[in-house]
């Protein structure tokens, strides 16, 4: 349908062409037409995120700071320190590991729990609107009061985590699990886990229910029981949208910012590349380097995007 | 026993347990705001186990002083949600003036370059949002467009722009074409046939779209972040919960109180917006 249509029928305007003029082919007014009706969307696309992109390259390789912003020219001098300054700075290397990890265990992990809930919700029950709705308010949640509460639940003094855990666990001490960093950095991927599973299990949601009966009735003819339909007849099919929902959450939990911050603001081993940034940009006001680290950002997740595609997609595709 | 019996039946056990144990991990944080948001402080450090409000605690004292405003000696609440709402409702309405047309060019009409708004499109939104948020700061700094509410409105703009088209994109190809040559024989223009014709029909999707335009400009942090934190009279309410949240000085369980406020608004949103796409989803299908 969605390619057959635009064929189909055209344009609608039938004025007569003015005289003295060569009329301007029904075609050529569509096409007009077209660009007339996207120009807004791409001057906003291009003005507010294209050229914000480009300009970052630009500024990594230039000297600004926030103080001495007023006086530098859009294309200055071109230099290297940025990157220098940024390589060399305490914690690179570590930053980096630690964004790597958050961000394979949070795609993992969001994954994998996205799964086995769109695994258990497949077949109708008793209130399955309810449970499938309220499954995705984690995602939907605003993540400031997400975070907060999280927060406030795995607080030492009076979160509701601790006072259990001893009270039923036997803990001998609190545990301060957002600042101590043996546990903060698998905090943060659980709580990534926890508020994005949604989203993985709506995709796998809608692909579970294509999947034809006829294929597991044929299975479980052939003596199938249900772990080895679904390790045999399930998972091929869903191995597509796995490996989609991987790179697409990889992409995303590589570049986020908020979580983190809210969470932990960077300290106890879970500082991201994305909280660096901003701590360039603010705490020292120092744009340039703010600028190179952005871009070592970019450069880092399309080179792993890239040998993802590569070596783990290929093996996804029917 | 045979395998195939015993893992028909142990699943169907685990399968309800999966389920419950969803439902309490999914909703506990909720409830557990809720609760916390009725509590005094003071009780709360004396039994912070609690998932229920003990008797003779409940108070809504929290929701007075988190609403407020500062001068009062509240938390200001009230001017937030006023900036939120005007925030996310001015980058819906622009958001939609700006997608719904192009969504239809997308959707409908053969232009150059059409096949690449879409490349562009991914491309775009795949960038970290940080990368796009230094220039920004830079020309917000210097355009004097920092604290001010119209610099936030612009970015929210772009960030729901390219979802927004595509998802309006999907939907027009659903219409029927020769829907839209009839009224254009009847002598409508094109923008007519788009306003008398197509918008109509697209009517539920619409307003799915501008929910989710909404939910996420209410939600959004970082923008808010770089570019209101000195204008306290300027905060929106995920900005104000935040910066709050970091003090020590304001209890707890009055914060529970600002983010229930912060939460409640997109709660009741999602759930509206389910049903609305649902219906806009099986509405196309009937007459397509």
């Amino acid at each position: 349908m969605t390619t057959t249509a635009p064929e189909a029928g055209r344009s609608p305007t039938r004025e007569r062409p003015r005289p003295g003029r060569r009329p301007l082919t029904l075609r050529r007014r569509e096409s007009r037409a077209g660009l007339a009706l996207v120009t807004p969307t791409l001057l906003v696309v291009v003005a507010v995120i294209g050229i914000p992109i480009v300009w970052t390259i630009v500024l990594a390789f230039q000297r600004v700071r926030l103080a001495t912003l007023r006086k530098t020219g859009l294309f200055g001098e071109l230099t290297l320190d940025n990157f220098d300054r940024v390589l060399h700075t305490p914690g690179f290397a570590g930053t980096l590991w630690t964004t790597l990890v958050y961000s394979v265990g949070g795609t993992a992990g969001s994954i994998l729990v996205g799964l086995v809930a769109a695994l258990v919700v497949r077949r109708p029950f008793r209130g399955r609107t309810v449970v499938r709705a309220s499954m995705l308010l984690p995602y939907v949640a605003p993540v400031v009061a997400m975070t907060f509460v999280w927060q406030v639940m795995l607080d030492p003094q009076l979160g509701i985590v601790n006072d259990w855990g001893r009270r039923f666990l036997g803990w001998d001490t609190p545990i301060p699990f957002l600042s101590q960093d043996s546990t903060a950095l698998w905090t943060v991927i659980a709580f990534e886990a926890w508020r994005y599973f949604p989203f993985a299990f709506l995709f796998l949601l809608a692909r579970l229910q294509a999947v034809p009966g006829e294929l597991e009735e044929a299975a479980r003819v052939d003596g199938a029981t249900p772990t080895q339909q679904f390790r045999h007849i399930l998972l091929p099919q869903l191995m597509p949208v796995i490996a989609l929902l991987g790179v697409l959450r990889f992409i995303m939990t590589f570049n986020k910012f908020d979580d983190v911050y809210l969470l932990t603001g960077g300290s106890a081993g879970t500082e991201v590349v994305s909280v660096r940034v901003y701590q360039f940009l603010t705490a020292r006001t120092d744009i340039g380097a703010a600028a190179a680290q952005a871009v070592v950002l970019a450069v880092v997740l399309i080179v792993f995007v890239a040998i993802y595609l590569r070596f783990f997609a290929r093996r996804g595709e029917p | 026993m045979d395998r195939d019996r015993i893992e028909r039946v142990s699943l169907r056990w685990l399968r309800r347990l999966v389920i419950a144990g969803f439902l309490l991990v999914t909703l506990l944080p909720f409830w557990y705001m809720l609760v916390l948001s009725v509590r005094p402080i003071e009780r709360l450090l004396l039994d912070p186990g609690s998932l229920l409000v003990p008797a003779g605690e409940l108070t809504a004292a929290t929701y007075v002083e988190v609403l407020k405003a500062t001068e009062d000696g509240g938390q200001g609440f009230l001017t937030f949600i006023r900036n939120s709402g005007l925030v996310a409702l001015a980058a819906t309405a622009l958001t939609l003036v700006v997608a719904i047309p192009g969504a239809y060019a997308v959707s409908r009409l053969r232009f150059f370059g059409r096949r690449q708004v879409h490349a562009l499109f991914l491309a775009v939104y795949l960038f970290p949002s940080i990368v796009i948020a230094i220039p920004l700061f830079v020309v917000f700094t210097r355009a004097g467009l920092r604290g001010s509410l119209v610099g936030l409105v612009l970015v929210y703009l772009s960030q729901t722009l390219p979802v927004s088209v595509y998802m309006l994109k999907n939907y027009f190809e659903t219409i029927p074409v020769s829907l839209e040559e009839s009224a254009a024989i009847d002598g409508a223009g094109r923008l007519g046939v788009i306003r008398r014709v197509s918008l109509p029909l697209a009517a539920p999707s619409v307003m799915a779209v501008a929910l989710y335009d909404f939910m996420i400009a209410w939600n959004e942090f970082l923008f808010a972040l770089l570019f209101l934190v000195d204008r306290p009279n300027r905060w929106t309410v995920s900005l104000g919960l935040s910066l709050l949240s970091d003090g020590v000085e304001v209890p707890k369980t009055v914060l529970m109180a600002g983010s229930v406020i912060l939460t409640l608004p997109i709660v009741v949103l999602f759930f509206a917006s389910e049903r609305l796409l649902t219906e806009g989803l099986t509405s196309g299908a009937e007459k397509g």
